[in-house]
């Protein structure tokens, strides 16, 4: 996926989806009715519920350490299947380190991240969005450029440009990275959807009563341009992580000690003949991480979109 | 001088392959076989040359490989660390400090002139001029005159050095500004290739068609595919081509080059990929390669830091002695490395058994009272930096889960993602903790694994490591009366080493590799390079 | 349109020069000296490094360096030289591309066959089981990292059932290409079949159709060209962009499979930090890009009748 992550999850039927202001409080009380029925919704949910458990609470899942390494008994040691939740349970990697240990403390790197990142990128591409698209004119016409001057750049590889900065690389400064990078999509996205509710009466109406400026963008304006960009950030976060696990994998993500099932993966890769198992199970935590996001954002995007019903 | 083809550690992203080789020459199981034919030309794994190909300028293991294929220097020497000639006739001296080249006569380049004195004198003046870019220039420092040539800053005073005078067309004396037991070792490393006159015309064109005196002629360079050398009629040195020619095939994935071995589309490689290692001596049966050559690795203090500047030599000891060499050998490394018992590889001449005694021993229960008497490790923690393309993260981690795990100090890798990056951070002195250092032999003599890296104020010596004992040592050592004397003085230095830890040693490199069915007689030398002259391709 | 076309263009050159300025301010604020690696492990001396410095211009301020590389490329398509090697640029640049174009190529053809395939079963079906299948497939495309999947692909298809090599050797061979095109083309694929389902599924239900129906007209021809027609249009858009990523980016799965397009000398000149590579690499890029991007808008006007460029 991070090969090709510079494009836009499509999402062309949501902007013609913002709903009027009177509505906009049924919408998303339809939103939610919608939502709770979903099974993708529900299922999506729980597991990142889990997973967020899992980032501010790792020991409650496992006693055994992420960094205990026995290479005298342990090397490349295989899964002992019937152990639930023991610390062989998914056998020992390379170091003689146990895996499932691993597991758990390397769903704070990437939740973290994706968190992050997607907080970072709402919050400044959702702005420079709202203003290109408030004001229009020359302001819009700098900010869309500067916007094509950052799409023009592959997500991916000014990332790695980025990071190949750091030496002590942690969590954050992959966050930033990634977001220097990734906040276009947002604003792309928050600027189709402001020109369109800015057209609507009630903010006509609104700057016709003498309301300021600010007032408006952010009482009338934002509310209203806001779904889409839900919807798209949340499909986003779950690429955000993939890009970490993707930065990590290259050398150029998180650096020891951190734990991150990217680095694990990497490592994992030597050993793909005679240990298969040292690659695959973070690979599938990582890749059950990222569809529980995208899943929620599916979801979301299905119950605020009535279109696609 | 600091490894000679060091540059090989970085060899771009395939990496993992550490590359080189050795010579043990144990390796040979070539009896079987068929016919030989002596006009086969075999292909090996190769890669593309970072640089052009100039023997001054080249320095990784793909472009060292057709230096040394292509121009043949004045010694060199065997599998036993024995100096032999090769274009040279004979190299005297009697004072260790002015030398007396003598050529072969019968001598002549790829395009068929002769190689006369002025061959070589033209060649290396041309080499230690900064305004040539030559990055191998200081290879010609010891040569009387290097600093006018090549001052540290400004244009050159001089474009001759002055250390460097023609006697007659196959005669030539070399002066340095020191005496040098070693110099006519330090003669067969490729940097000191002559060149034929024409090369001076235009040297960017010899860059990518070099014009050489060894047994090989170079016929072609397809860029990023592969690279031709085949054999030279007219060759008339030791060195003479038992096959009729190498194809040096790119690979940029060590793994892709062992599938092709394995079904004969190549026949030979430098280094196996980790992947393949757990597997090969099946596959490959008496064809596969296994043996030492003289590489070193260690873990260096930076002595400049806050941290280790006034360390007691115990608290190293220990930690040393927390490192569980045996078992990190044979599983992360596979076996790859041999384990060291002291600072210089079991390849070299001088070598001595166990120099580092229990040091090198695991044994976490003395090393957690060493570095108790020796007042602990300050901060109680350490880092070790590392390049990240050079493969050394395994390992690195694997020393630093034993080390936390026995002596409970906290450590960790430090991965500076490039080659580059980590030598930039060397060079300026901003190591905080420890960093890993490799270091492969210019010439088969234990002195270069000391001299150079702990003397105060040597080229090698990134960390400032600084004994007046050792330093003393070794310039009585530098002044023996004869190589033999001066090698029994560095084993008590060795010795001394032991006592005041300038590095923890780890372990010496290994060539672990194999051939084809259609060839036969594959040597590695000591520096851990195929000796292609003597591969036999056998008829099909 | 003419105009039209005329005033893109005149947009694009803020936005090239601004891409190329920012590519080559990350490549040359990199850590870490290309030319001091020359010198390998041994320390380098500084003299001839100045001297190799000076020769390639890179002590000169930057931004003089930055103008002095446009005017060079604009002018004599002159890409520099790398600093290693001393080979141009250009060099490089014409040994990836066609490789990538290749492997793109195939990856486009798998994305558009199989993408459309899968969109057009599940749009005609919405919300039934058929539909799901497909959901719940692209779903899971979209989620697997692009290197575990490969890593899945490569260890199904070579090491267990020995159908392929796992790395490919040759990189212009089409039939060795095939699988890591399979890999790049999986998470487009995903979307081009969700984007299609999509549109089909609302342009089932628009009044066009409902009168191309009550019109009599067979089915055949009401779905195969008015709502083909009308549907593929964000489709078109999409994949145009697509194409252009797709030869952009695989860095990690030509890194994987050992294939020498774009993305495997970007990543090896980002590694060795041979900034002129990169930038030359990337401009070539955002070019594409910027080409596709036209195209695609102009397209549009082709395909969609309500919409006329002045």
């Amino acid at each position: 996926m991070p090969d090709t992550l510079t494009k836009d999850a499509p999402a062309p039927a949501v902007e013609a989806a913002t709903p009027a202001p009177d509505k906009a409080r049924s919408l998303w009380g339809h939103a939610w009715r919608d939502l709770r029925r979903n099974p993708y919704f529900i299922v999506s949910a729980l597991l990142i519920v889990l997973l967020l458990v899992i980032t501010a609470w790792p020991g409650l899942f496992t006693g055994a350490s992420p960094r205990r390494a026995d290479l005298a008994n342990h090397y490349l040691g295989e899964p002992n299947w019937g152990h639930f939740f023991q610390t062989d349970w998914f056998g020992y990697d390379k170091q003689g380190r146990s895996i499932y240990a691993r597991l758990i403390y390397g769903t704070r790197a990437s939740v973290l991240v994706g968190i992050s990142v997607t907080a970072l990128v709402v919050f400044f591409g959702g702005l420079v969005g709202l203003v290109a698209g408030y004001f229009g004119g020359w302001v819009d016409a700098v900010l869309s450029r500067v916007i094509d001057i950052f799409l023009g750049i592959p997500f991916l590889l000014g990332a790695m440009v980025v990071m190949q900065a750091f030496t002590d690389r942690k969590w954050w400064m992959v966050s930033l990275a990634l977001a220097f990078l990734g906040w276009t999509q947002i604003a792309r996205v928050m600027r189709g959807s402001v020109i369109t509710v800015k057209q609507a009466d009630y903010v006509q109406a609104a700057k016709a009563l003498g309301a300021s400026t600010p007032r408006i963008m952010l009482r009338h304006i934002l509310p209203n341009a806001l779904a889409p960009v839900i919807v798209v950030a949340t499909i986003a976060l779950g690429t955000y992580i993939t890009a970490e696990a993707t930065l990590s994998y290259l050398g150029l993500g998180l650096s020891d000690p951190a734990v991150s099932w990217g680095l694990d993966i990497s490592q994992g890769a030597d050993n793909l003949r005679n240990a298969p198992h040292t690659l695959m199970a973070p690979a599938v935590m990582l890749s059950i991480c990222v569809l529980a996001f995208i899943m929620l954002g599916e979801a979301v995007r299905n119950a605020l979109d009535p279109k696609l019903r | 001088m600091r490894g000679a083809k060091s540059a090989k550690w970085v060899a771009g992203a395939i990496a993992v392959g550490l590359a080189a080789t050795a010579c043990g020459g144990s390796s040979d199981s070539g009896s079987g076989g068929g016919e030989v034919d002596p006009n086969g030309i075999f292909k090996m794994q190769g890669g593309e040359p970072q640089n052009p190909l100039v023997p001054t300028s080249t320095m990784e293991t793909n472009g060292a490989y057709i230096a040394m294929t292509v121009f043949d220097q004045l010694t060199g020497y065997d599998s036993k660390g024995k100096l032999t000639m090769e274009n040279a006739e004979s190299v005297e001296s009697k004072d260790n400090k002015t030398w007396t080249v003598k050529l072969k006569p019968d001598y002549t380049f790829h395009d068929g002139t002769p190689v006369t004195s002025d061959s070589y004198v033209d060649a290396w003046n041309w080499a230690a001029n900064p305004k040539n870019n030559q990055t191998q220039a200081s290879w010609f420092s010891d040569i009387k005159g290097f600093a006018d040539v090549h001052p540290e800053k400004g244009d050159p005073k001089a474009d001759k050095l002055a250390g460097l005078k023609v006697v007659d067309d196959t005669t030539f004396t070399i002066e340095l500004n020191n005496p040098m037991p070693a110099f006519a070792y330090k003669l067969g490393y490729y940097a000191f290739s002559p060149q034929p006159k024409s090369f001076y015309k235009d040297p960017k064109a010899a860059g990518q068609k070099p014009v050489g005196n060894g047994a090989y002629k170079f016929v072609s360079w397809e860029h990023n595919k592969q690279i031709e050398i085949k054999k030279y009629a007219k060759y008339q040195g030791p060195n003479q081509a038992k096959n009729g020619g190498v194809i040096f095939k790119n690979y940029t994935k060590l793994e892709a080059a062992y599938e092709d071995l394995q079904s004969g589309n190549v026949d030979s490689m430098t280094q196996l990929a980790p992947r393949d290692l757990a597997k090969y001596k099946d596959d490959l049966g008496d064809r596969a390669i296994d043996q030492p050559y003289s590489a070193t690795q260690t873990i260096v203090p930076a002595f400049y830091g806050k941290q280790f500047k006034d360390v007691d030599p115990k608290v190293l000891q220990g930690l040393s002695m927390a490192i569980d060499r045996d078992t990190i050998t044979k599983t992360v490394l596979q076996g790859t490395r041999v384990p060291a018992t002291g600072f210089v590889p079991s390849t070299v001449f001088g070598y001595q058994k166990n120099a580092a005694g229990d040091v090198t021993k695991y044994n976490p229960k003395k090393a957690k009272q060493l570095i108790k008497a020796g007042g602990g490790v300050p901060q109680n923690k350490i880092s070790i930096q590392y390049n990240a393309d050079g493969g050394h993260k395994e390992w690195v981690d694997a020393v630093c889960n034993s080390i936390r795990q026995a002596v409970k100090v906290e450590c960790t890798g430090a991965a500076k993602t490039t080659f580059q990056a980590d030598t930039k951070a060397r060079d300026a002195k901003e190591v905080k903790s420890m960093y890993r250092s490799g270091w492969v032999q210019d010439y088969p003599l234990n002195m270069n694994f000391m001299q150079d890296l702990y003397g105060t104020g040597r080229a090698g010596n990134q960390s400032d490591f600084s004994s007046k004992k050792v330093d003393d040592m070794m310039a009585k050592a530098d002044s023996a009366k004869d190589l033999d004397a001066s090698v029994k003085a560095y084993q008590q230095v060795e010795k001394e080493l032991v006592k005041e830890m300038p590095a923890i040693p780890l372990w010496d490199q290994k060539v672990n590799s194999g051939y084809s069915e259609n060839v036969q007689n594959v040597e590695f030398d000591q520096h851990g390079d195929p000796v292609f002259h003597q591969v036999e391709v056998l008829k099909k | 349109m003419g105009r039209y076309v005329v005033r893109r263009l005149l947009q694009m050159i803020p936005v090239f020069v601004g891409t190329t300025l920012l590519i080559f301010l990350m490549a040359y604020t990199l850590p870490g000296d290309p030319v001091r690696a020359m010198f390998g492990d041994r320390g380098a001396d500084p003299a001839t490094l100045a001297h190799i410095r000076h020769d390639l211009g890179l002590d000169q301020p930057l931004i003089k360096q930055y103008w002095d590389y446009l005017t060079g490329m604009v002018l004599h398509g002159d890409f520099g030289t790398q600093i290693q090697s001393g080979r141009p640029v250009t060099d490089v640049l014409s040994d990836a591309f066609p490789v990538s174009m290749r492997l793109a190529l195939i990856a486009f053809g798998i994305e558009l066959v199989l993408g459309l395939a899968l969109g057009i079963v599940s749009g005609l079906k919405a919300g039934k089981l058929r539909d799901n299948v497909v959901l719940l497939l692209t779903l899971l495309l979209i989620s697997v990292p692009v290197f575990v999947l490969g890593f899945l692909f490569k260890w199904l298809f070579a090491n267990q059932l020995g159908w392929v090599t796992p790395n490919v050797q040759d990189s212009m061979s089409v039939s060795e290409l095939f699988l890591p095109a399979t890999v790049l083309a999986a998470l487009s694929l995903a979307y081009v079949a969700r984007l299609t389902r999509t549109s089909i599924a609302e342009n089932l239900r628009a009044d066009y159709m409902r009168t191309a129906v009550a019109k009599g007209l067979p089915r055949r021809r009401v779905v195969g060209v008015h709502l083909m027609r009308n549907s593929l249009i964000p489709v078109v858009t999409f994949l145009g962009y697509d194409i252009g990523s797709l030869m952009a980016g695989a860095v990690v799965t030509e890194g994987m499979f050992n294939v020498k397009g774009v993305g495997y000398y970007l990543f090896d000149a980002i590694q060795r930090q041979e900034g002129t590579t990169v930038v030359g690499l990337v401009t070539v890029m955002v070019l594409i890009y910027l080409a596709a991007s036209l195209i695609v808008d102009l397209l549009y006007a082709v395909l969609d009748p309500r919409i006329r460029y002045a």
